[in-house]
């Protein structure tokens, strides 16, 4: 890999930009592996990565159905924020908050990670109690948060409607100031690219479609659009079809999966400082490098697999974008799509060990798995090359809806996240 | 937006008329208290998901507000059939996709 500096793109430069190698190789799937990660996505490269870097497993294939980072990792609004009330979640996320911090020199690609700070609105007198709660449970974690009169979040967010006339009036709001934004896509292409230089094999347009047991029900490879491929330990990151992929190997999750839509405006100039959520209202907004107003719309109420959701989900939530910042209002969309998010029961994720040896799963992240991708990749990454989990995600086991330990971030935040 | 087709209404309406409510076919165990925790996982937790037919019930909540059943290809979002509530899962196996 050669690196990236400036002194690359001096020299690149005098050369008419004709030096530049690929990023990372499009390799034949050898006959085996010692771990085959399901799912390039940001988490699963990012395990690739990790299982590299820091376990030394560079015998390693990422298999991809489709393009590097055209799933979930493509399609989400890039939120970052670790402000979750309990405290095995401000664990996880805030792992990854920090993970984030320093991406960029650690994989010498600019993942363009923004700490601009992530408010969230309180509209009413239980959203005002409910982040009170919030961040006195996230300062007791280490985690930052702050609360802001409606006048202090105004003048943090400038374009914020907090007229007392507004349908749902501002009351005040909390604000996680390391909280931001990272580009999408390149955190999958920068940990593709790490991590095919430490001799990860990644592999694209090759869905896997059976997962392979000996006699001892142990893992022994996948069967693929490209040939059977022998693996020791097989980690499925398959995000909306997660549960596809572990029923293939007999293993049932407690999974359901939904269209999750986003949408962005047109680009205008730099006008949107921050970033700013609603759960009351349901929206989620921020402005792209690139001059596009980026907004998170809500989950279709019905399962599917079919990467399009309704009209009337953005809709619901361009009303409240609206009331919210009425600047905004003549503001043309330009494009919506949609993404199959996995949804647990208690919205905290399973990353874990499954029933069948040599099988990891890494799954129901629901809609706000872009934030954890580092801190997720990091952990699973241990838990596949130990085969037990590390101290970060061991309570998010797929025994918990056996055993009733759920980490109930579901009625914790009462909307999606 | 889907349109759904109300089996009691016997009409085709948005989906803005609707809510869906979950997978259908899902008996409610009457030995609750005696369950063991895998049964009860089962029963609380687990769904098909499926990638391709799912079987759900919707609730026709701005019109009969009756609850009824459907079966639907999850790829597709086509509605294969709705039946009411009570009536057999209908042999779709081949369908859809």
């Amino acid at each position: 890999m050669r690196k990236y500096s400036v002194f690359a793109i001096a020299r690149e430069a005098m050369r008419g930009h004709k030096g530049w190698p690929e990023q990372w190789s499009s390799p034949e799937p050898k006959k085996s592996y010692d771990v085959i990660i399901v799912g390039a996505g940001g988490h699963g490269l990012g395990t690739a990565y990790y299982l590299a870097k820091e376990h030394g497993i560079t015998n390693v294939a990422v298999l991809e159905k489709g393009w590097l980072g055209g799933g979930n990792t493509g399609r989400n609004t890039t939120i970052i924020r670790s402000n979750y009330l309990y405290d095995e979640s401000a664990g996880i996320y805030d792992h990854s908050v920090k993970l984030w911090d320093g991406l960029s020199q650690d994989l010498n690609y600019n993942v363009m990670y923004s700490p601009r700070g992530v408010m969230m609105l309180a509209h009413n007198v239980h959203d005002v109690q409910v982040f009170k709660r919030h961040i006195h449970a996230n300062r007791l974690n280490g985690v930052d948060n702050e609360w802001l009169t409606p006048e202090e979040a105004k003048a943090y967010c400038p374009p914020l409607n907090i007229s007392r006339e507004a349908r749902y009036p501002v009351m005040g709001a909390a604000l996680q100031r390391r909280g931001g934004t990272a580009r999408h896509d390149a955190v999958a292409w920068g940990y593709a690219r790490a991590a095919a230089a430490r001799g990860v094999d990644i592999i694209q347009n090759c869905e896997v479609t059976d997962i392979n047991r000996g006699p001892d029900g142990a893992v022994t490879g996948v069967e693929t659009t490209r040939g059977t491929i022998g693996a020791k330990k097989v980690g499925v990151v398959a995000a909306g079809h997660s549960s596809v992929l572990m029923q293939m190997a007999g293993v049932q999750v407690p999974l359901e999966s939904y269209p999750l839509q986003a949408l962005v405006s047109e680009p205008v100039k730099p006008v949107f400082p921050c970033v700013v959520m609603s759960n009351t209202v349901h929206a989620y907004i921020s402005q792209s490098d690139k001059g596009e107003l980026v907004i998170g719309a809500g989950t279709d109420q019905y399962t599917s697999y079919s990467q399009t959701g309704g009209l009337h989900i953005i809709q619901h939530t361009l009303d409240a974008i609206c009331e919210m910042f009425p600047i905004f209002t003549r503001m043309k969309m330009l494009r919506s799509w949609g993404g199959i998010v996995d949804v647990t029961p208690d919205r905290s994720p399973i990353l874990a060990k499954t029933p069948v040896s040599g099988l990891y799963v890494n799954c129901g992240w629901g809609t706000g798995g872009f934030k954890a991708t580092p801190g997720s990749a990091h952990v699973f990454a241990h838990t596949v090359a130990r085969d037990e989990p590390h101290p970060v995600n061991a309570p998010f086991t797929l025994e918990r809806f056996r055993n009733g330990r759920l980490i109930d971030e579901a009625a914790a935040a009462a909307v999606a996240h | 937006m889907l349109l759904i087709h109300c089996p009691y209404c016997e009409e085709g309406r948005p989906e803005l008329e609707f809510r869906h409510a979950g997978e259908a076919h899902i008996a409610r165990p009457e030995n609750m208290a005696e369950l063991s925790d895998e049964d009860f996982e089962r029963f609380f937790f687990i769904r098909s998901n499926p990638k391709g037919i799912v079987y759900e019930r919707w609730r026709h909540i701005h019109g009969c507000a009756r609850f009824f059943n459907a079966a639907r290809d999850t790829v597709s979002d086509r509605f294969l059939t709705t039946y009411k509530a009570g009536e057999p899962k209908p042999d779709l196996d081949g369908e859809g996709k």
